[in-house]
């Protein structure tokens, strides 16, 4: 077995992003913070996929995530990132845990569509809650950093940099659980069931474990998109959002812990130029490009980079 | 000889139909017990009890002392009651070595060890060696080695049977209970693979159940055989008694043994 | 509690405008094992042609009440022309593949199909109001109600009735039930599956392309307009059990009357309780109410 290199590659990737930082423009760094906070989301997803499950209600779990970030500014006078995003994660994990005795029942469609049926429940509550200012949502704190506030110039750097380090850590994570006998049990789990549970351990708790750490994943997303932009609305829990997000992980394929990032990334990039030349018919160049992956790329761009090893 | 094994007063019905009646079975421990029947007589019923996968209307199943009727399949396999399958349950997109690696790593997840904070590579709890060495080693011992990389999809028949039972071995089960060990395997493939097993339960030392429709096969490998026939045991003796029981004969071995009466009166025919 | 009556009769209306949307998204997924997200965009296609024809008809002078046959006509010519390409074009080459994947293809196709619809008809939206006026109102007790409700009470109805009829009466249904039971040995006896599956589709499609039709004169057609249909769809068929005819339709009853029972009594709550009530039979009857239990696997 040769030495993986999978997360040193990830923290230089980050390194180069953090040191050139300062040179790239506003927008940029909007860019790459937000593909960070939807890769995060992608990498929860692919933990579950890994499985065979695909939830088309993540976006539950992102809007809890922006939501109480969003909350703990407008309840608590809090601003700093750091608080945000772990109180995201916290009540996005606290909420699957408690979910995830009813979703680790499901598989197939089934596991789907009641995932997509609770994230839809949360978007009906947000619509008609005006303490949440309803369809509209609420403004986000300016973000603050253990107490400091960064300069207006400057912000969007640091929020980018904080961003980056703490998606690297929660990939480090991730990766170590996936070298752990129950994050290898994924692809056992998708293949054969009955084996996995005469092998001796439940397949219920596994994926049950799995949902929460994706539910996480999605709620530190959510809040390091919400301080992002800086307004949060009910729209991050509609169906089509965690449309989105499964899109971004059938792009990165599940090969490795980084391909969720470039997914994002590549999503990002698809978005804003699809968008600039004709945004009537974004969606049909994602459309497209989703039917042309599912056929000709199903196991994702990261594919491209193993094949080699595969044949 | 100790008994490891109880299985006292099961019943099972599924609508209208008996799968288990009455069913009375104490298994001795180190045995080695032939279960036969026609389809449908309630072998794998009887295997689907004792590993939880079924649970009887009424009865119980008591290892080793403890009560084991309500438990759940993981629970039993973690107990020590480990099965196959007739028809090999594997992990089409997993390697040969992967499927091995998978099982210690539940194995030494159950006993606490390969945890998140855990590091190194601690022992397997029963083979006293890190999972690597494990897993090479129930290969080669289930002659396995050669495919070790090979995809579960592009296995050969007989190969995908050993794989599913070497599976077995990993967490050394003190009761092998073996479905159909040589279906849908070859005739030549059938006492290779039988040996295999055999010899490796022995070097490993647990009791083994095994149901099978290959007369042969039976009065060479069991020690004891149960016969069943419409849910129920109709004989449970040594096999050369068992199988010559005018009931035995007529319900299930019929002819299969009346066929090798013939060969043997008539050889040269 | 006066509210009753005018509970039921919104509660009616709600679930037949349901039915009529959802239940070709039980039928393909009963036949094809399709969970179709292009369902929403069938209903906006039926909405689009259907304001787009009947406008021109309105436009030209030609008799309103016949306007009604336009609506239907609209509808029945874009699923004929559309659901045959998506079926016959992409759809087939996917049969093999896994459920869940399937789903992902048929949610890329919805992403087409939405732009595709803002090309044709561009973004601006589209009234007809004339025929929803046209037939006048009718009285339940002191309410009033626009007698063109019962347009869509009708054809859930027929729909309902019909296709009971044809599965459980005809030849034809007699060999659909053979195909869903398995398309591998239906083949092999000579049933052309192929032709079931695309006439399934278009008709399953058909279905919420009139669906969206009838709605066209009650509200602005819009883009977006496909997106929460399919939702609600996904809820009225997956509470029946999906891919059950009757389930359909106790799906949309118990929709439309826990609805309107919410609108009247806590409207703060309307659109959350649709999915509640979905979450809640999805966690105690995992498929559905009508549903068949699962074989044994080993």
């Amino acid at each position: 077995m040769n030495r993986d290199r999978t997360l040193p590659i990830l923290g230089a990737v980050m390194l180069v992003v953090v040191l050139a930082g300062p040179l790239l423009p506003q927008w940029a760094l909007f860019l790459v913070t937000i593909a960070i906070a939807k890769g995060l989301v992608a990498l929860g997803l692919m933990l579950l996929l890994r499985a065979g499950l695909v939830s088309f209600g993540q976006a539950l779990y992102y809007c809890i995530g922006a939501y109480t970030a969003g909350s703990v500014g407008r309840f608590f006078n809090v601003g700093d990132m750091l608080v945000q995003m772990i109180a995201g994660a916290a009540v996005a994990a606290l909420v699957a845990f408690i979910l995830g005795f009813l979703l680790a029942r499901y598989r197939g469609i089934f596991f789907g569509l009641l995932s997509l049926a609770l994230s839809m429940i949360l978007y009906g509550l947000l619509v008609k809650s005006e303490a949440l200012g309803s369809t509209d949502g609420f403004n986000v704190l300016p973000s603050t950093v253990l107490g400091i506030r960064p300069s207006e110039a400057w912000v969007r750097y640091v929020v980018a940099a904080v961003g980056c380090g703490v998606a690297l850590l929660a990939t480090a994570l991730v990766y170590r659980y996936l070298r752990t006998p129950l994050g290898q049990l994924a692809p056992a789990i998708k293949d054969n069931e009955i084996r996995v549970e005469y092998m001796g351990t439940s397949v219920r708790n596994a994926i049950h474990a799995m949902y929460v750490i994706a539910a996480a994943l999605s709620g530190i997303g959510g809040a390091l998109a919400a301080t992002t932009v800086g307004h949060i609305d009910p729209d991050m829990a509609y169906w089509t959002t965690s449309g989105e997000f499964i899109f971004i992980t059938i792009l990165a394929g599940t090969g490795s812990v980084v391909a969720p990032f470039l997914g994002a990334a590549i999503f990002g990039i698809i978005h804003t130029v699809a968008f600039d030349l004709s945004p009537n018919t974004w969606q049909m160049s994602l459309g497209t490009a989703l039917l042309l992956l599912i056929v000709f790329l199903p196991d994702g761009l990261w594919s491209l980079f193993t094949r080699r090893k595969a044949a | 000889m100790a008994v490891v094994l109880d299985a006292r007063d099961l019943n099972k019905h599924f609508g209208a139909i008996t799968a288990a009646m009455n069913i009375n079975a104490a298994i001795e421990q180190d045995s080695v017990v032939g279960l036969i029947g026609t389809n449908g007589a309630g072998k794998t019923t009887f295997i689907n009890m004792i590993t939880g996968y079924i649970k009887p209307d009424t009865g119980s199943i008591v290892y080793q002392g403890r009560d084991i009727t309500a438990l759940s399949p993981r629970e039993i396999t973690r107990a020590g009651i480990c099965r196959s399958f007739q028809i090999p349950q594997l992990y089409s997109s997993l390697s040969v070595f992967e499927h091995m690696m998978m099982g210690l790593g539940v194995v030494l997840r159950n006993a606490g060890l390969g945890g998140y904070f855990s590091r190194g590579r601690p022992n397997v709890p029963g083979h006293d060696a890190p999972a690597e060495e494990v897993a090479e080693r129930i290969l080669k011992r289930f002659g396995l080695s050669g495919y070790r990389d090979k995809n579960a999809q592009v296995l050969p028949g007989g190969v995908r049977k050993l794989l599913d039972i070497a599976l077995t071995m990993v967490a050394k089960p003190t009761i092998l209970l073996l479905d159909e060990p040589t279906s849908g395997v070859s005739a030549e493939e059938k006492f290779g693979i039988m040996d295999m097993v055999m010899s490796a339960v022995k070097a490993e030392g647990a009791t083994v159940l095994f149901v099978e429709h290959d007369m042969e096969v039976v009065s060479r490998f069991a020690q004891r055989v149960i016969a069943f026939y419409d849910g129920r045991i109709i004989a449970d003796a040594p096999p050369e008694i068992a199988l010559t029981d005018p009931e035995v004969k007529r319900f299930v071995v019929g002819g299969a043994l009346h066929r090798l009466d013939e060969q043997q009166a008539a050889p040269h025919a | 509690m006066d509210q009753i009556p005018a509970v039921i009769v919104d509660g009616i209306f709600y679930a037949a405008w349901l039915f009529v949307a959802a239940v070709g998204m039980t039928l393909i997924y009963g036949v094809m094992k399709i969970v179709n997200l292009t369902h929403g965009s069938f209903y906006a296609l039926g909405a689009y042609a259907a304001a787009s024809l009947t406008g021109a008809w309105l436009a030209k002078g030609y008799p309103p009440m016949l306007s009604y046959g336009v609506l239907l006509g609209s509808a029945v010519l874009v699923s004929v022309i559309v659901a045959p390409l998506i079926e016959r074009g992409i759809l087939r080459f996917m049969y093999a593949k896994d459920e869940v994947v399937i789903m992902l293809i048929t949610y890329a196709l919805f992403l087409i199909l939405e732009d595709t619809i803002k090309l044709i008809w561009g973004v601006d939206p589209y009234f007809i109001a004339e025929p929803y006026g046209l037939l006048g109102s009718f009285d339940v007790g002191d309410l009033s109600y626009p007698t063109y409700n019962l347009i869509l009470v009708g054809i859930a109805l027929a729909a309902g009735i019909g296709l009971t009829l044809l599965l459980r009466g005809t030849r034809i249904g007699k060999l659909l039930l053979t195909v869903i039971h398995d398309p591998e040995v239906s083949r092999a006896m000579g049933i052309n599956v192929d032709r079931f599956y695309l006439v399934t589709f278009t008709f399953g499609s058909m279905l919420a392309a009139i669906g969206g039709a009838f709605t066209a004169p009650t509200v602005s057609v819009v883009p977006g307009l496909g997106v929460e249909i399919i939702v609600l769809s996904f809820a009225v068929v997956v509470i029946g059990g999906l891919g059950s005819l009757p389930g359909a339709a106790l799906g949309a009853v118990i929709v439309g009357l826990v609805r309107s029972a919410t609108i009247h009594y806590a409207p703060e709550v309307e659109l959350f309780v649709i999915y509640f009530v979905m979450a809640l039979v999805l966690a105690f009857r995992p498929r559905g109410l009508f549903s068949l239990a699962e074989p044994r696997k080993i």
